[in-house]
């Protein structure tokens, strides 16, 4: 195009643009980023605008070392905005390592100048402008002189700006524009139809400036042309000739750089066949394209995509404009694929389905039967009311349809309708479906809006991205057969749906006719041929790393957890020498918790043989309990160890299923009887149950009728009985007894210390622990003696009892040696000896009534005789009591 | 006499599940609970029968006012009902009380002198737990089907959102809920399991897990943490609502389950580390 100048005088341009560049208002800032990246540095600056003295407001982003050549990124902004919309995006790219330039178009933003709609000598020959002032800053990678290695990047008019300097300027080295149009024409006005209510938007949003009320900053030209149009309801030849010159369509075989084609599939201003005719024109042109079809687009905003495609532009130009032949461009062809709603985020869900080429919009079509006779309709007159499918602004009514909830309405009488049979299998259809149909009208003019309908089993009706194709028909008094291409879609048709082919007189967002008209439309045959794209495939939801991370790492702490932590003491091997020996405790030590030298248990040594009946002897808080504790491996000790027939005491050390025990009283589950609590213990320890011998114990518990309430009815000494019959279940070779009289009646207690003293006899071993002296020595054959933790004495009973014959005679009026010597001269007594309690007479012969009868014989006042305690003298001695 | 062990014991087959399950069946919370969660569906359906139909059908959309479209939708309305606090109770309950109860009756140093090896004791109290946790949330959306169907009929279930789910896969779908919301609270089962074999108090183990739920919520609620919720096992509590639409949508479900299992894993070792080097002193 002849205003594109040629090289040479560019260069001579570059250099005055350079000397205009600072104006007033130029500045710099320098963007402290919080996180620890880069800051950026921005400079806003006045740039003359091609030609006619307008000036470019204009910001550039660089960050890093500023003396390193890279390469720049034009960020260009949507109509109605300015370059301060790209302010955060711009930061980012600087941080990415690219030199940023923004600026507001002419008639936006502090730009000067009246609003060209991407006019080649205005807008577009601005882009020019900019080139040359890049190319004059050392931040910026040159190709050549006066040619920096750049891309541009913009949605929508941005878009459009991006492919159309890409036409006109051979220095532009890569694009990504969205959701932008290849032919503005065709945009707003398909296939001769005028769609006002998005014009209108377009054209008004544009005029909010000095002038208001009309054209505001617009272009004359493009506003005369606007009212025209939206005055006739209709476009002509002259406005389309001034649309299609400003629309990248017309430089179509000059854009010859990597395209990144985005494009929103809920967009009824710029629908997927904009960025389809780019796409093709591009790739003719030989340079790689890829096809982006994003959620959303003008009709409802794309904002959930905006990271992901701000993304996917960086690796665009990482590749082409770095020349990082590693990093990847994604898919040559990519749907956003809308799933359920996510009520986590409040919002849908996405999942990109990809292809590794662009199929185009009639890929593999396959034809839906549709069945439906011919039917008359009208035109109303006025064109009114209007169908409804999309509503600009009401644009969330689109994202509604993926839930069943789009807003799409028809009123009777004014639309034809042609159904499929349910569907078998569900159809995925990705592009554009068509039609054959014969449309007559009684004005030989018809103006309709074809849709396809996605009809429930219910019979509700869901149109997808809730678009419609607009048609004009001529010629059509006696009937003609027309081609009806719908809008592209990538949509599912479930099976047990129906694929609804409508047309319809009017719609919400288009002009149609005010004159009222009859339409006959039939089937053409062929039914609904649509394209479907097998080879693009929906990946996994998009789930962050975490999803798979985060239970991946709890696997690893929790394993991390279990390995470490661990006493690492082996199992002593089991001591042969003394299998044979119930019980073998040496150099017991057990610190109270959180204690370094308070003992409960302090270098404890003794040892059972087979058939004692050990009677573990000490007042409250010797350490007996935590003796058996740490006998049953309920706490582990902190030095010493027991060994129990051999085997080294674990917590869980299979050794202890010979051993049973009652230690500090009992413990069962409340709801259950006690039959049910043995029954229940028993198999607990999966031992088989004929070797429960549950009779004898019950014998031994003594519960009668009892057993077979609820335990939590029991009173403390049944309670204790049935915690003995369970100790004894399975007849142990071991048996543990816990202050085993503890509330039990005297007579319970003798028939308790008969029972010890038969469960011993059997060869088995009984230990049992006491405060009460009395107990153990009628019930013991040895005695272990512990206070404070510290083992007393040990032996058998006898040997700390002595020989169990000695007595303690009471005499009133006090003992005078000479009467010790009498008795000791008695016949059958061994000695005798004075005391302070009275005589200590140890026998020798006689028994105790003889020795009765003999000290009345000799006139002594006997008081009292009983058997002389020499173990309670010892225990009171040696654990610190005073006798 | 010399042998290592009793005859027929074996330390793998000690605690069977079978007696597990025994011993806990007939406790009267595990009863209660049972009865409260059988209960609660006929509870609604009287509700719904006296208060009659739900007056703001067009205002909101939520899944009460479809709760008397058909069985399944009574199923899913009861399952939501319950899903936020109900349904905790019997998890914090069957795992946090399990070992600490033992503790409280001192029937645990009896089982773990039988001896039953500690980690075999936990694995099957664990077991046995999260099998009556499954059970008391599968005993819920069954009465409730079955009750809705005979109140309300069978039929597909309507969407609050419109649209409807054809039965076969509402159930289906229903079961995938009742599947997640089971996972999801597995880290209120871990976290009260691990608090059980930390203290003696029964009641200390169910009501920390309890608590802690509740303080998920609440800072579920501050929607100033952002991202940092999506930590939060309590922000993905409402997940499964997903499916309730056309297009299931199982992200959120996948992230919640993620959270969750990644935490209970956590916590799961926690009681294991824990109890094997414990003292048991009860």
């Amino acid at each position: 195009m002849k205003l594109r100048p040629p090289r040479r005088r560019r260069t001579r341009l570059a250099a005055a643009a350079a000397a205009l560049a600072v104006l007033a208002g130029a500045g710099t800032w320098t963007v402290a980023a919080a996180g620890g990246d880069p800051p950026v540095r921005r400079e806003d600056r006045f740039l003359a605008a091609a030609g006619d003295g307008v000036r470019l407001d204009t910001s550039f982003f660089t960050a890093g070392d500023a003396g390193r050549r890279r390469p720049a990124v034009l960020l260009a902004h949507g109509f109605g905005g300015s370059k301060d919309d790209l302010r955060s995006r711009a930061e980012d790219l600087a941080r990415d390592g690219y030199a940023v330039l923004t600026w507001s178009a002419r008639g936006f933003g502090k730009s000067g100048g009246r609003i060209g709609l991407n006019d080649p000598d205005r807008e577009i020959a601005d882009v020019g402008r900019l080139l040359d002032w890049l190319a004059t800053r050392p931040e910026v990678r040159l190709d050549g002189e006066g040619d920096p290695r750049v891309g541009i990047a913009g949605a929508s008019y941005g878009g459009a700006a991006a492919l159309l300097a890409a036409g006109h300027d051979k220095r532009v080295d890569a694009v990504a524009p969205s959701i932008t149009y290849w032919n503005l024409a065709d945009s707003l006005f398909p296939d001769g139809v005028f769609k006002k209510l998005w014009s209108g938007i377009f054209f008004t949003s544009g005029a909010s400036g000095p002038s208001k009320a009309r054209c505001g900053r617009f272009a004359p030209d493009l506003c005369a042309m606007y009212e025209r149009v939206a005055t006739a309801g209709r476009p002509d030849a002259d406005a389309r000739a001034l649309l299609e010159r400003r629309s990248p369509s017309a430089v179509a075989d000059r854009i010859k750089v990597p395209a990144l084609l985005v494009q929103g599939q809920g967009d009824s201003l710029f629908p997927l066949t904009e960025s389809d005719r780019a796409a093709r024109a591009i790739r003719r042109n030989g340079a790689p394209v890829a096809v982006d079809w994003i959620a959303g687009g003008h009709d409802s905003g794309s904002k959930e995509e905006d990271g992901r495609v701000a993304d996917r532009t960086r690796t665009w130009f990482d590749r082409y404009l770095k020349g990082d032949k590693s990093t990847g461009t994604g898919p040559a062809f990519r749907i956003s694929r809308t799933g359920g709603l996510d009520s986590a985020e409040g919002r849908q869900r996405l999942r990109g389905a990809s292809g590794d080429r662009y199929p185009g919009l009639r890929n593999d079509p396959r034809t839906i039967p549709l069945a439906g006779r011919e039917q008359r309709f009208g035109n109303p007159a006025g064109g009114a009311p209007p169908s409804v499918s999309a509503v600009p602004g009401l644009g969330a009514a689109a994202r509604l349809s993926g839930l069943g909830l789009g807003l799409a309405l028809d009123f009777p009488g004014q639309y034809a309708r042609f159904d499929s049979a349910r569907l078998t299998e569900g159809v995925r259809v990705t592009g554009t479906p068509v039609a054959r149909v014969e449309v007559a009208s009684d004005s030989g003019e018809a103006t309709l809006f074809a849709k396809v309908y996605d009809v429930g089993p219910d019979g509700k009706e869901q149109l997808p991205g809730q678009l419609v194709a607009p048609l004009h028909v001529t010629g059509a008094r006696d009937g003609r057969t027309v081609e009806v291409r719908l809008p592209a879609i990538d949509h599912t048709f479930e099976a047990g749906h129906r694929m609804r082919l409508v047309l319809s007189a009017t719609d919400l967002g288009y002009a149609s006719p005010a004159a009222p008209a009859a339409y006959t439309v039939s089937l053409a045959g062929g039914g609904l041929s649509v394209p479907t794209a097998p080879d693009v495939t929906t990946g996994s939801a998009g789930l962050p790393w975490w999803a798979w991370g985060l239970p991946a790492a709890g696997a690893a702490a929790a394993a991390a957890l279990l390995l470490t932590g661990r006493r690492r003491t082996a199992t002593p091997a089991p001591d042969p020498a003394l299998a044979d020996v119930p019980l073998q405790i040496s150099g017991l030590t057990k610190r109270y918790a959180k204690s370094h030298d308070r003992y409960a248990v302090r270098d404890l040594s003794f040892r059972v043989e087979r058939g004692q009946v050990l009677g573990l002897l000490g007042p409250n808080g010797a350490g007996k309990t935590t003796t058996l504790r740490m006998l049953m491996g309920l706490i582990r000790p902190d030095g010493g160890e027991v060994r129990v027939f051999g085997h080294a005491i674990r917590p869980g050390a299979p050794v202890l299923s010979r051993v049973g025990a009652f230690v500090e009283g009992a413990g069962f589950l409340p709801h259950l009887s006690g039959r049910a609590n043995l029954d229940l213990y028993w198999r607990a320890t999966g031992r088989p149950a004929g070797d429960a011998h549950v009779a004898e114990a019950l014998e031994i518990a003594g519960l009668g009728s009892a057993l077979d309430r609820a335990v939590r009815t029991y009173s403390q000494g049944m309670r204790q009985r049935l915690a003995i019959a369970q100790a004894m279940l399975g007849l142990p070779d071991l048996l543990i007894l816990d202050e085993p009289t503890n509330g039990l009646d005297p007579p319970q207690i003798r028939e308790m210390r008969e029972v010890m003293i038969r469960y011993a006899a059997g060869g088995r071993t009984v230990i049992v622990s006491s405060h009460l002296l009395a107990e153990v020595e009628q019930s013991c054959t040895h005695l272990v003696v512990m206070d404070r933790g510290r083992l007393v004495t040990a032996g058998p009973v006898a040997d700390i009892t002595g020989s169990g014959d000695t007595l303690l005679v009471g005499v009133a009026g006090g003992v005078g040696d000479a009467l010790a010597e009498k008795v000791a001269g008695l016949p059958g007594v061994a000695s005798a000896v004075r005391a302070d309690e009275g005589l200590l007479v140890r026998l020798g012969g006689l028994t105790t009534p003889e020795l009765l009868g003999e000290l009345v014989r000799l006139e002594i006042p006997v008081t009292s005789v009983g058997p002389h305690r020499r173990l309670e003298d010892a225990f009171l001695t040696l654990i610190g009591g005073t006798p | 006499m010399s042998t290592a062990s009793a005859p027929g014991y074996r330390p793998g087959r000690t605690l069977p599940l079978r007696v597990e399950a025994a011993r806990q069946l007939r406790r009267r919370r595990t009863l209660v609970v049972g009865g409260v969660l059988a209960v609660l569906p006929f509870v609604l359906i009287a509700a719904f029968a006296v208060g009659g139909r739900s007056g703001g059908r067009d205002d909101r959309i939520s899944l009460m006012d479809t709760a008397t479209a058909s069985g399944v939708n009574f199923a899913a309305t009861a399952l939501f009902v319950s899903a936020g606090f109900l349904l905790v109770v019997p998890v914090a309950l069957f795992c946090g009380d399990t070992v600490a109860s033992e503790a409280s009756w001192s029937s645990l140093r009896y089982l773990l002198a039988a001896p039953v090896p500690r980690t075999r004791l936990l694995a099957s109290k664990l077991t046995v737990a999260l099998a009556f946790s499954a059970a008391a949330m599968l005993l819920l959306p069954l009465v409730a089907l079955a009750a809705g169907a005979a109140a309300y009929g069978w039929g597909p279930l309507q969407l609050p959102t419109g649209g409807t789910l054809p039965a076969g896969t509402a159930v289906a779908r229903l079961a995938a809920v009742v599947a997640y919301v089971f996972v999801g609270q597995l880290v209120t089962a871990a976290l009260a399991f691990w608090l059980s074999t930390v203290t003696d108090a029964p009641l200390g183990a169910v009501g920390g897990a309890m608590g802690l739920t509740i303080l998920g919520n609440v800072l579920d609620a501050v929607t100033a943490l952002g991202h940092w919720r999506d930590l939060l096992p309590a922000h993905w509590q409402y997940a499964w609502v997903d499916v309730l639409q056309p297009h299931a949508e199982w992200g959120g479900m996948v992230r919640g389950a993620a959270v969750s299992v990644a935490y209970a894993l956590v916590l799961f070792a926690l009681a294991f580390r824990h109890f094997r080097a414990k003292d048991v002193v009860s």
